[in-house]
């Protein structure tokens, strides 16, 4: 990760109006893909600033543009408008200070636990030995200890997600990209490996985007919410969390917390039932025409 | 012990198959003893049993299961290099690929076993004809195969190596490649069983070589239980071939 050191960190932590104050900077990108009905414009003008070593959960209803919106910011989609920059760096292809975690299944079947944990590592040159004692590291903080020399065909779903999540922290990237890591984990792992991400993002000062479906989740990690909108994927709002750190667990009985809560709630519970009533309409119109 | 004991331990299953085998073959033997069966068309398993040491002592198996098995590994080695090099080149240039795919399926199910009078003339009666057979046989499914297998790469594995930073060639040494295996490893499969039979077959239709002619030899001097005894070996180079090929697979991809 070459650029970690070298990117600037001028500006107020607080000014995130001004764009050069942002280590990732997301400019008036619009997205369209080209489907059998048509184009389909998934994302939809977004614009925002990212500051360093801030936690920016992205929230909004499904098929709203916010894996397309990571996958543009990651550079693995090509042909949309507007431009992506990192440290003031024009981003065309996968940013190396970049890190994603994705919303699939990502494992790969062929590696062990410890072989995939590593595989970053190795991508990068380190030696066998000190890349495998570092992934036992990080298998240890998803909670994964005995099961390095495991195929992920022999794990469970939330296991899995969390081998993809050791993985791309093993790569230490300056900037993380979360698409709904604790979808496939219970309640509770879902809370401790929270905690942990959290911390290590804290540690690092580690620039951290994580989607969810989680309103709970997202007020009680990040410093600003992202609430997009129903087809097309716009900013609806940006809200920021003005609640202390380091947040424990009991910060969820705040009341400001509650306040927060329901806030977002609000705003999401618009989305999701235009998208509902989007789709059902969809379905009629598909149920009349056959 | 429960059906499931029995499904879960090792020796079972193969004492079953090898069970069911030998019943297979008494039964026959039964049916041609009391009349059913022909016995001037199908010999009796028992003297098939007799034959194996008259085909083995009096006419060199040895040497021809290896002059086979050599034709065969030959030929399996060149589909493997050959297909698999092919299918990665199609698979990178589009426009090769869209334009060659059809003929290679067309060619795979062509009966390539008639232009042996081609390649007669091209190597003269020699092990090369029946390798080169065998090869023209057996590359189409490893072609098709490949490109199946590099295609099917699921898109986020990809994208985990991009957001890696990962450079073309390490993207398909380390992903692609991987990822394709079992299904190249199916092709390869499919390639040999293809190779293996033309392989035999061209060596009984030219009367040159290793099993094939003893076959060929046997059939025409009537000696019934001596031809079946003689295909029991072509079964043999088969069975080592599909050992062999799942050794490599375990050894380039650990379980799945
Ligand atoms: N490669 C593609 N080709 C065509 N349409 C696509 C493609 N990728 C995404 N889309 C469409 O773009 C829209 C946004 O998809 P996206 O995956 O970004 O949604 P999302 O917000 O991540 O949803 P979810 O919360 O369910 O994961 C969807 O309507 C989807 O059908
Ligand atoms: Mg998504």
């Amino acid at each position: 990760m070459p650029s970690v050191a070298t990117l600037p960190k001028s500006g107020a932590a607080g000014a995130q109006t001004a764009a050069d104050a942002g280590i990732l900077v997301v400019d008036g990108i619009v997205k369209q893909f080209d489907t059998p009905e048509g184009p389909l414009v998934a994302v939809d003008r977004v614009s925002l600033s990212v500051r360093p070593g801030e936690f920016l959960a992205v929230i909004g209803p499904s098929g709203c543009g916010k894996s397309t919106l990571f996958n543009v910011i990651g550079g693995l989609i090509d042909r949309y408008q507007g431009a992506v920059t990192v440290g003031g760096e024009t981003v065309r292809g996968p940013h190396p200070a970049i890190g994603m975690v994705f919303q699939e299944e990502s494992t790969f079947p062929w590696r062990t636990v410890i072989e995939n944990v590593a595989f970053p590592l190795e991508i990068a040159g380190i030696a066998r030995k000190e890349r495998l004692e570092k992934a036992k590291r990080f298998i240890a903080l998803v909670g994964l200890n005995g099961f390095e020399n495991r195929y992920p065909a022999e794990l469970s779903g939330g296991m899995r997600q969390r081998v993809a999540i050791a993985r791309t922290l093993a790569s230490e990237p300056k900037i993380l990209l979360m698409d709904e890591p604790f979808a496939s984990l219970d309640e509770q792992t879902r809370l401790l490996l929270g905690d942990k991400v959290l911390q290590i993002q804290q540690d690092l000062q580690q620039t951290t985007l994580l989607i969810t479906h989680n309103i709970t989740e997202a007020v009680q990690l990040a410093d600003r919410i992202l609430v997009m909108t129903y087809r097309p994927g716009r900013v609806k709002r940006m809200v920021e969390i003005d609640l202390p750190r380091p947040r424990s667990s009991d910060v969820v009985s705040s009341e400001a917390f509650g306040r927060y809560v329901a806030e977002i709630w609000s705003d999401l519970r618009e989305e999701a039932t235009r998208g509902m009533q989007d789709e059902e309409s969809r379905t009629l119109h598909a149920g009349a025409a056959s | 012990m429960n059906a499931a004991a029995l499904t879960r331990s090792r020796i079972f299953p193969l004492a079953l198959g090898l069970g069911a085998l030998a019943a297979a073959i008494l039964a026959v033997e039964a049916l041609i003893r009391i009349g059913v069966i022909n016995r001037f068309i199908v010999p009796l398993p028992s003297q098939i049993a007799l034959a194996f040491e008259r085909v083995i002592v009096e006419e060199d198996i040895a040497g021809r299961f290896r002059l086979t098995l050599f034709e065969a590994f030959t030929a399996g080695a060149m589909i493997t290099v050959v297909g698999v090099s092919v299918g990665l080149l199609l698979f990178r240039i589009n426009i090769l690929r869209q334009a060659t795919e059809t003929w290679v399926a067309a060619l795979a199910s062509a009966p390539t076993v008639l232009m042996y009078p081609l390649f007669l003339v091209i190597f003269g009666r020699s092990a090369w004809t029946i390798i080169m057979m065998g090869f023209v046989a057996g590359v189409p499914p490893v072609i098709l195969k490949t490109i199946e297998g590099l295609t099917g790469t699921r898109r986020v594995l990809i994208n985990v190596g991009k957001s890696f930073n990962l450079t073309g060639p390490q993207l398909f040494a380390k992903i692609l490649f991987p990822a394709a295996l079992p299904t190249i490893f199916v092709g390869i499969r499919l390639g040999l069983i293809f190779t293996l039979i033309n392989v035999v077959g061209v060596e009984f239709l030219i009367n040159f070589g290793g099993l094939g002619q003893l076959i060929n030899d046997l059939a025409e001097r009537y000696d019934l239980p001596g031809t079946y005894a003689a295909i029991s070996f072509v079964i043999l180079v088969s069975v080592c071939f599909f050992v062999l090929t799942e050794w490599i697979e375990r050894w380039l991809r650990p379980v799945d």
